[in-house]
């Protein structure tokens, strides 16, 4: 490397710039034939982006405090109110931030679903997949703490019937929710370890474990559409015949996506930043007030299929209060995705060459969820109960059933090589 | 196999069934349609009534008195005119009524701070301008109450009719449907020093500015928004020419 500038080499002498660059980008092959589902990944890297510059705004002028001003509002609540009218910008932040939040799990749950698309969780992606699904939780333990904070009713109530189903665990219940809310009941104390917990430990926890998903899947290389492998084709230099450099091909590419986000990203947040109450809770511009429940509590759409699920569960266990398998199903519920790559028994890895009953079992899987998803924001009823019964009976069909439909499902051949479709 | 697709479409038609059964009817009161005003001069009529009479019980903490220069009051109308004697012109338009003691004296309810209360009271019901709009003009004569007043959108609200005698006295009449359900009319019973008409538009006023004050930034920001849309579709048309000319020859 004769052509190498002073400083560069003087770097890579010291540290893997040049290399990392090479492995990372301008040398990683990515299959050429990525389609629209492809483009959440990056996206989602951008959302992240995107959550800490503008948290970073947000703790500058937020402050974690239950205590009540001399109108008789909450401090924390009112920081809240200051950061949209008086802090310059502050408005754009936090809207950013509070839309970010809802941005986040729909690009990550369009980036999962094409994940059960083409079967990108198959060998050798089982890593990649898991770390993916810790993601996932660590994201869903960030969007619950963050909700906390701004104090308003939803984020108290819907915190105080999460943390609650915790003291449904026999035993160490009831010590257990009061450890999580450093109270017997949810208070000051409990906002200020949420805010820690959420502007620090989550954060750190959540860009390591972003950082083991890309290495991983860049030590494997991406899977496509097509589901096959383009490292089985290779021409005289090594280089996989269906892949292209990531930088620049991708990279211009997810401009592309970049942009076409960003516009839907900044039409909700200019035009309709509370989305029909479905990104900003109406009730949550009233002050939190430990003295009067709302009448319906509902989580956020993005925890709705769970929260569904969760209160599905109507029967005792064992003895054991029917609550505490409610928290048991929700939980299985995400945990049951990572095992993904061992219930998954079909030759091919892409629905393209799946046959009708994984297209089958997945359509309803997807409308199982959404219906969850719908039920999850209304108030329970009996008829609404069997529902959603139904649909998380049809959502763990989907997973423990797999290892039987996907075998005898009668599978289409795979290419030799990537097609464009 | 065969049995198994039918099965398969069978339930995927039960699921896609399935959220007629549960569809919620929208429950409450008809909320009116609030006739909202960017008007100035309707904002600045709204802001006057809301600081000498909501202002009276309710503070609206969040906004500071010369945050109102945004909608055409200079500082020295606001002195003149809204401005309490103890009070500048930069401070937060609180009131002196603590709120322990207000808590005492309305029954174990403080009359709450109104900053938010439009975007607090959406709903599927309609919006919390249509909700405060409709508030505001259903009190009615009920001597059952303490304070002898009721209201349709609000029942049992702890606050009297304080335009009363703007709007004059409404008596409720109220029908009990056989299928247990009530429908409440109301009839003017005793006239106030305003028609109809000149009360609504009064009560517009009061509510365009509190929508206002929900969110002061409302329309800059839809304004700014458009420009942030065309600069956007420049942009993709930009980078989609850039993608378009870098894979040429990716075949």
């Amino acid at each position: 490397m004769t052509t190498k500038s002073g400083l560069l080499q003087w770097i890579d002498e010291r540290f893997p710039l040049t290399s990392t660059i090479r492995e990372h980008l301008t040398e990683y092959y990515a299959p050429k034939n990525f389609n629209f589902w492809y483009y959440f990944g990056s996206l989602a890297l951008l959302v992240l982006v995107i959550q800490i510059v503008t948290g970073i705004f947000l703790v500058m002028h937020y402050k974690p405090d239950a205590s009540l001003n001399a109108s008789g509002i909450p401090v924390a609540f009112a920081s809240v109110e200051y950061i949209m009218r008086e802090v310059p910008g502050g408005w754009f932040i936090r809207y950013m931030h509070s839309t970010g939040a809802s941005a986040f799990f729909i690009v990550v749950y369009m980036h999962m679903f094409r994940g059960l698309l083409y079967g990108s969780y198959r060998t050798p992606r089982e890593l990649v997949w898991i770390f993916g699904v810790l993601i996932f939780l660590a994201l869903m333990a960030e969007a619950f703490m963050g909700y906390l904070l701004p104090w308003g009713q939803m984020s108290y109530w819907g915190a105080q019937v999460i943390i609650n189903l915790f003291s449904a665990i026999p035993v160490i219940g009831p010590d257990l929710s009061t450890v999580i809310r450093g109270d017997f009941v949810i208070s000051d104390a409990t906002l200020n370890r949420f805010f820690s917990l959420h502007v620090i430990a989550v954060p750190l926890v959540l860009l390591l474990l972003v950082a083991a998903h890309i290495i991983a899947l860049h030590e494997v290389g991406s899977n496509n559409p097509d589901g096959i492998e383009i490292k089985k084709k290779k021409d005289a230099n090594g280089r996989p015949l269906d892949g292209i450099p990531f930088h620049p091909y991708y990279t211009v590419k997810d401009i592309v996506g970049v942009a076409g986000f960003l516009i839907v990203f900044f039409a909700v947040l200019f035009f309709v930043p509370e989305a029909g109450g479905y990104f900003l809770e109406y009730n949550n511009f009233i002050p939190a007030n430990p003295m009067v429940t709302p009448p319906h509590i509902a989580p956020v759409w993005y925890f709705t299929p769970f929260y569904s699920i969760l209160r599905a569960v109507t029967y005792p266990l064992f003895g054991i209060d029917a609550k505490f398998w409610g928290v048991v199903a929700m939980g299985a519920a995400v945990v049951i995705i990572a095992f993904l790559p061992w219930l998954d028994r079909s030759p091919v890895k892409s629905i393209r060459y799946k046959g009708p009953i994984y297209k089958t079992a997945l359509t309803i899987f997807v409308i199982s969820f959404f219906i969850l998803g719908y039920l999850g924001v209304l108030p329970p009823t009996p008829g609404r109960t069997l529902v959603s019964q139904i649909c998380a009976v049809l959502y763990f069909a989907f997973f423990l059933l797999m290892p039987w439909y996907s075998k005898i499902d009668p599978c289409k051949p795979e290419p030799e090589r990537v097609t464009w479709k | 196999m065969k049995n198994l697709i039918v099965h398969a479409k069978r339930l995927l038609a039960a699921a896609l069934l399935a959220p007629a059964l549960v569809l919620a009817s929208a429950e409450g009161p008809q909320l009116d349609k609030a006739p909202l005003s960017k008007d100035p001069e309707s904002l600045k009529r709204g802001a006057t009534i809301f600081v000498t009479t909501c202002m009276a019980c309710h503070s609206a903490s969040f906004m500071r008195y010369n945050k109102l220069t945004e909608i055409g009051f200079t500082e020295a109308e606001i002195k003149e005119k809204l401005l309490p004697p103890d009070k500048k012109v930069g401070d937060l338009m609180t009131i002196a009524m603590r709120p322990q003691d207000a808590k005492k004296w309305f029954g174990g309810v403080a009359p709450p701070d109104l900053t938010l209360v439009t975007r607090q009271r959406n709903s599927e019901l309609g919006s919390g301008a249509d909700w405060v709009y409709t508030y505001l003009r259903t009190f009615y004569r009920d001597p059952t109450r303490p304070n002898g007043w009721n209201n349709v959108v609000f029942p049992g609200a702890g606050m009297p009719h304080v335009f009363w005698e703007l709007q004059g006295e409404q008596t409720a009449k109220i029908t009990k449907h056989p299928d247990g359900t009530e429908s409440i009319e109301l009839v003017l019973s005793k006239p106030g020093s305003m028609s109809a008409q000149e009360y609504d538009k009064m009560v517009a006023d009061v509510v365009s500015f509190m929508q206002w004050m929900g969110e002061p930034i409302a329309e800059k920001r839809k304004s700014i928004g458009i420009w942030v849309m065309i600069y956007l579709a420049v942009f993709f048309a930009l980078a989609y020419a850039l993608k378009k000319a870098y894979w040429k020859d990716v075949h």
